[in-house]
Order: structure tokens, then C-alpha cells, then sequence
């Protein structure tokens, strides 16, 4: 297997957990969290953390090596996952805090645009 | 620098679907398995149980069909319905096995949630659900190596 096969591997790992995040927060959004809130939020924030901590790293390490890390659709990935990235850690941190969920659809909401904003580009990639 | 394949644009739309299928049925075993682990030691069983039946039965089994169905309409757009390659048998092994699985488990959630209404304390199914919910993620985590890495 070549780099880029395991630079790929380890990049989806994230995205799965990035997305994963998301869909835990749905979870809590939907009534999960009048039954298991503190467990969920954990899992929800922990895999924020990893999910954006790879998908970045070594998304930018595939860019480097097998594209242009200036190319448009990296430089709109980079964009929505700083906005995911934002507005993830803000909810993680809420709901840590007792937050009403409620409150905090409004961001959420933009997390998850965010977040499958990026699955598209990825794989469209735009202007490539 | 190497300029890594871009694919057709009419295969994106059925790999957008498989993929986020995917990512979606992975997120809800994981968020199942905690549930179902909470089940065990909870005050209030029948409400954790309840959560981890419909997060598996509302959620996990479309998130599959979703993946499924993208990744055979990947596959026919692609031409590779008929290849033998080792990666594509991995996932239809893990796919296939994996909603048997995905199956029973929700079953057994559900036989799990109606005991603990009846006052019963199900550990034993509760147990195998949840080794059964992350075993998938195993096998899922196998598969996700083998869709990146396309071994021959």
C-alpha cells in the first residue's frame, strides 16, 4: 500500500468521526440527553476532537503531497471545517455546561451544514 | 507532485450517499453501544433501553439501506458489479454479514426494553447486544481500510 492509500485511511478515519460527532449531537438534539446526556455529550465532544484533529492533519498532508494545498476546494474545505470546528467545540462545551438544547439548535445546525458541506466538496472537489 | 485521481462526476452522487450512509450507521452503533452500556448500570433501564432501540431501528438500519444502496449504485456506475477484487469483497462480506447482525441486535434491544417494562432485568441480552454493536464497529472499521486502502 502506497502513502497515500494509508494518508487516506487515516484522513476518513476522522471524517467518520467527524460526522460521527455530528450524529451524536443529533442524538442529544432529538431527546437524548433528558436520558443520557453527560455519555453522549462525552462521545459527541471526544470524537469532535479526533474526527478534527485527523482530518485535518492529514488532509493537509495529502494536499502537500498529491495536490495543491491552494487549489479552491481545499481552501473551501479548510474554510467550513474551521466553521465546524468552531461551532462543534461551542456545543460540546454547552452542553458540558447543562445548556438547554433547545438553545442551541442554531449552531448545531450550522455544525452539521458545515460538516456535510465538506463530505460534498471532498468528493465532488470542486474545480480540481 | 502527483495529481491524485478526480472520477467522473456521475459517480459522485451514489459515493456521496454511500459514504455518508456509512459515517451515519458507524456514529449511531457507536452512540448505541454507549447507551446500551448504560443500560446496565442506569436507575432508569427501560428509557436507556428504549434509546438504544430506537437509535438501531430508526436510525441504523436506514443509515444502512442508505449505504447500501450507494455503494451498489457506485459499483454499477463504476462497472465493477462483476469484478473480483478483494476490497469489494470485504465490504459486501462486511455489509452483508452486518445487517444480520445489525438485525439481531435490534431484536434483542427490543426484547430487552419489553422485559425491563415487565420489571425483568435483561443483562444477558443487553451484554450481547452491546458486544454485538461493537463487533460491527470492528467490522466496519475493517471495511472503511479495505474502501481507502483497495487492497487487490
Amino acid at each position: 500500500m502506497s502513502r497515500y492509500d494509508w494518508l487516506l485511511f487515516l484522513h476518513l478515519i476522522g471524517a467518520f468521526a467527524a460526522m460521527g460527532s455530528v450524529v451524536v449531537f443529533s442524538v442529544l438534539m432529538l431527546g437524548g440527553d433528558r436520558i443520557a446526556g453527560a455519555q453522549l455529550t462525552f462521545l459527541g465532544r471526544r470524537l469532535w476532537d479526533v474526527g478534527g484533529l485527523l482530518t485535518l492533519v492529514f488532509g493537509i498532508w495529502l494536499a502537500l503531497d498529491d495536490y495543491s494545498i491552494v487549489d479552491g476546494w481545499i481552501l473551501i474545505a479548510l474554510v467550513l471545517w474551521a466553521i465546524a470546528g468552531a461551532t462543534g467545540v461551542r456545543i460540546g462545551m454547552a452542553l458540558d455546561s447543562g445548556t438547554a438544547t433547545e438553545r442551541l439548535r442554531p449552531l448545531y445546525a450550522v455544525m452539521t451544514i458545515a460538516v456535510v458541506a465538506l463530505l460534498v466538496v471532498m468528493i465532488y472537489k470542486p474545480g480540481a | 507532485m502527483s495529481i491524485a485521481a478526480v472520477r467522473p462526476d456521475s459517480w459522485n452522487l451514489p459515493l456521496v450517499l454511500h459514504v455518508l450512509g456509512a459515517m451515519v450507521l458507524v456514529a449511531l452503533l457507536a452512540t448505541a453501544a454507549v447507551v446500551l452500556s448504560l443500560a446496565l448500570r442506569s436507575d432508569d433501564r427501560s428509557a436507556a433501553l428504549r434509546l438504544a432501540f430506537r437509535t438501531l431501528l430508526i436510525g441504523a438500519i436506514p443509515a444502512y439501506l442508505v449505504m447500501r444502496v450507494g455503494a451498489q449504485w457506485t459499483l454499477s456506475k463504476e462497472n465493477l458489479e462483476d469484478a473480483d477484487f478483494t476490497w469489494i469483497d470485504i465490504g459486501f462480506m462486511v455489509s452483508d454479514v452486518g445487517l444480520l447482525v445489525l438485525i439481531v441486535m435490534t431484536v434483542l434491544t427490543g426484547m430487552a426494553s419489553r422485559r425491563v417494562r415487565r420489571g425483568d432485568t435483561p443483562s444477558g441480552l443487553v451484554r450481547w447486544a452491546n458486544a454485538l454493536t461493537l463487533l460491527l464497529i470492528v467490522g466496519y472499521g475493517v471495511a472503511l481500510w479495505a474502501m481507502s486502502t483497495k487492497p487487490v
